[in-house]
């Protein structure tokens, strides 16, 4: 039930109404005449209202979380306290550099951390999620082409296996998309990359390890073909959990990286945002860089603006990015350390493994099973869902009347019934167990009564959602009805 | 195993062709491709009389799972679209052969036709892609 359907004209949270504020500046005629029209309730009944709801998440907080590409981990809730203490969280956008040097170190620190971790020349923090980050490395790429009078590069390549978001990009940059396909052993066919590349090339976007969960392992041939090509290599940074302190995107000749802090760097996910993006630079793109950034000049820190970077592609978010975001990845990193990094890319392909080979065990089939895993691996239920008609939904919704967020589905689309799981390194072997005995204990259930399967979830507030009518009749407004107008 | 009638063309990318007798020809996605996207949520035509090229997106078909493209198997001129997908692109799944079509063409290289698949070939290249 929404609160707006538990309103009753007259009832009111007495102790919580605003006391009436006199307005000074506003002309009358755009001042409103009438009382919004906002729910009217107790005080208990918003409690138990939002309570609830908050109850009915599944959340990381709550629940294993498994979700394929995503790096689903636990966030430290010392990012979160730290980042909230009152020098930084109440200091002002517009504060003078002077009055802010503690909170420029830390970003300066940032840049250097995340600089050192990827290999890469130079960073910038300011885009403000990880779609900005892709814009503004792919606006990079079209900069660096343009400023060499090398206007005639059309194409952006992308394999078939990679995130939306990067055709995406690339069309949202002006340039044409050229997919190229993905081998039954997870690599890139090098033979269609040779033949796609070209003067037309721009670049090529590539996640490493790929969405298929393996490691790309003709890397540094791919980033002489693309190079020799004229093109530039840009890294997605989705699956950086799995290689974290271990290989550097700089070193596999990547030329523009953008990290998802809410992923590698453990900051708070979804909801909507607010995100943190930040890319990462070669040699060649350092003039491109998004402003502002912090340098730093003696002791003193301050933001660079568009004097010193004549060639950025300019801002990207208002002031400085989601500086609150950026501040949670830099506790995070820094409680880390080099060799918690390192074990954090263990950790994450070492249960990702385990999971795989158990999984194995129990009778799933494995989409690329002659490779080993890295932080993420996939299993595809296509023999379930032509045996038993129990499709990879199926399973999905039914793990989570067994208390487990279902694992990514139906991505990446080349593998078909595919279940995309990633456990990161955060969860216990025992919690790894758990999940394990769900999926035998659903695969059992699919093989005894698929009707039973299909009705899932059970459990939860709502049963089985219509995924058609949630698409085609999306509503989200609330609209007084008739009624009550 | 799904539905590959005899009287059609096919693409490796999973559209069909019909030749009408007026010479144009229809265009839609397969029972397998439809069957693979899951239901339809959207399902995005060409304009009429706007050109397409063989290989090129003409359309885009929109699922609960996924959104793709779909590829003209021929180039020409888009004739008539079909209007009643906009408030069902459920069409597509249910008839994927019939009310479902997307687009008819009249062809400008008429030895396109000859390069596209017959049912046989189709049936075996998705048999090949299941295994």
């Amino acid at each position: 039930m929404l609160i707006f359907e538990q309103s009753r004209s007259g009832r009111v949270a007495a102790g919580q109404v605003p006391g009436k504020s006199e307005v000074s500046g506003i002309p009358a005629e755009l001042q409103r005449k009438s009382r919004p029209t906002l729910p009217e309730v107790s005080e208990m009944q918003v409690v138990r209202h939002y309570t609830r709801l908050s109850q009915q998440n599944f959340s990381i907080d709550t629940q294993f979380y498994p979700l394929g590409s995503c790096t689903m981990k636990y966030n430290p809730r010392i990012c979160n306290t730290l980042a909230l203490l009152p020098g930084l969280a109440g200091r002002h956008p517009y504060a003078p550099d002077s009055s802010g040097q503690g909170l420029l170190a830390c970003m300066y620190d940032l840049q250097e951390i995340l600089k050192e971790v990827t290999g890469m020349r130079s960073v910038s923090l300011s885009p403000a999620a990880g779609a900005q980050g892709e814009f503004a490395g792919v606006a990079m790429i079209r900069a660096y082409h343009e400023s060499r009078g090398d206007g005639g590069r059309s194409e952006i390549i992308v394999p078939d296996a990679a995130h939306g978001t990067n055709p995406a990009t690339a069309v949202m940059c002006g340039y044409k998309v050229k997919e190229i396909p993905t081998k039954d052993d997870g690599d890139i066919d090098i033979e269609a990359l040779k033949a796609a590349v070209g003067p037309q090339t721009a670049g090529i976007m590539l996640t490493n390890p790929s969405t298929v969960g393996v490691f790309e392992r003709k890397i540094q041939e791919i980033s002489q073909i693309v190079h020799e090509a004229g093109g530039l290599l840009y890294y997605d940074g989705a699956n950086l959990n799995a290689i974290l302190g271990k290989v550097r995107p700089g070193d596999m000749g990547f030329d523009v990286i953008h990290m998802n802090l809410h992923k590698t760097f453990s900051t708070p996910h979804g909801g909507g945002g607010p995100g943190a993006g930040p890319v990462g630079v070669s040699e060649r793109l350092l003039p491109f860089l998004p402003i502002p950034m912090v340098a730093k000049e003696g002791d003193h820190f301050r933001w660079l603006t568009e004097k010193d970077c004549p060639q950025t592609i300019g801002r990207l978010s208002a002031y400085s990015g989601n500086i609150g975001v950026l501040l949670r990845a830099y506790v995070y990193a820094r409680l880390l350390g080099r060799e918690g990094m390192e074990r954090v890319a263990e950790y994450a392909t070492l249960n990702a493994n385990y999971m795989m080979v158990q999984l194995k065990k129990a009778g799933f089939d494995i989409a690329y099973p002659e490779r080993r895993a890295t932080h993420e691996f996939i299993l595809t239920l296509k023999r379930q869902a032509k045996e038993q008609n129990a499709t990879a939904m199926d399973f999905a919704k039914r793990l989570l009347d067994y208390g487990f967020h279902a694992p990514t589905t139906y991505f990446p689309l080349l593998v078909p019934e595919c279940f995309l799981i990633e456990p990161t390194e955060t969860e216990a072997k025992s919690e790894l167990d758990g999940f394990i005995e769900a999926m035998t204990k659903i695969k059992h259930e699919a093989e005894q009564d698929v009707d039973q399967l299909k009705g899932a979830p059970y459990s939860l507030p709502s049963r089985r959602l219509d995924d058609v009518r949630a698409a085609r009749e999306l509503d989200l407004t609330w609209k007084e009805i008739e009624e009550n107008a | 195993m799904s539905d590959i009638p005899a009287n059609l063309k096919y693409t490796k990318s999973h559209e069909w062709i019909e030749l009408l007798d007026d010479g144009t020809v229809k265009i839609g996605i397969t029972d397998h491709a439809q069957e693979l996207l899951g239901d339809m949520v959207f399902v995005e035509v060409p304009e009429v009389g706007s050109a397409v090229s063989v290989g090129e997106e003409c359309a885009v078909v929109e699922s609960v799972k996924a959104a793709s493209d779909v590829y003209s198997p021929v180039t020409g001129e888009v004739v008539a679209v079909n209007e009643e997908l906009a408030d069902s692109p459920d069409l597509v799944n249910h008839h994927p052969y019939g009310d479902g079509w997307i687009m008819q063409v009249k062809l400008t290289e008429e030895g396109e036709l000859e390069e596209l698949m017959d049912a046989d070939a189709y049936g075996a290249a998705v048999a090949e892609e299941e295994h």
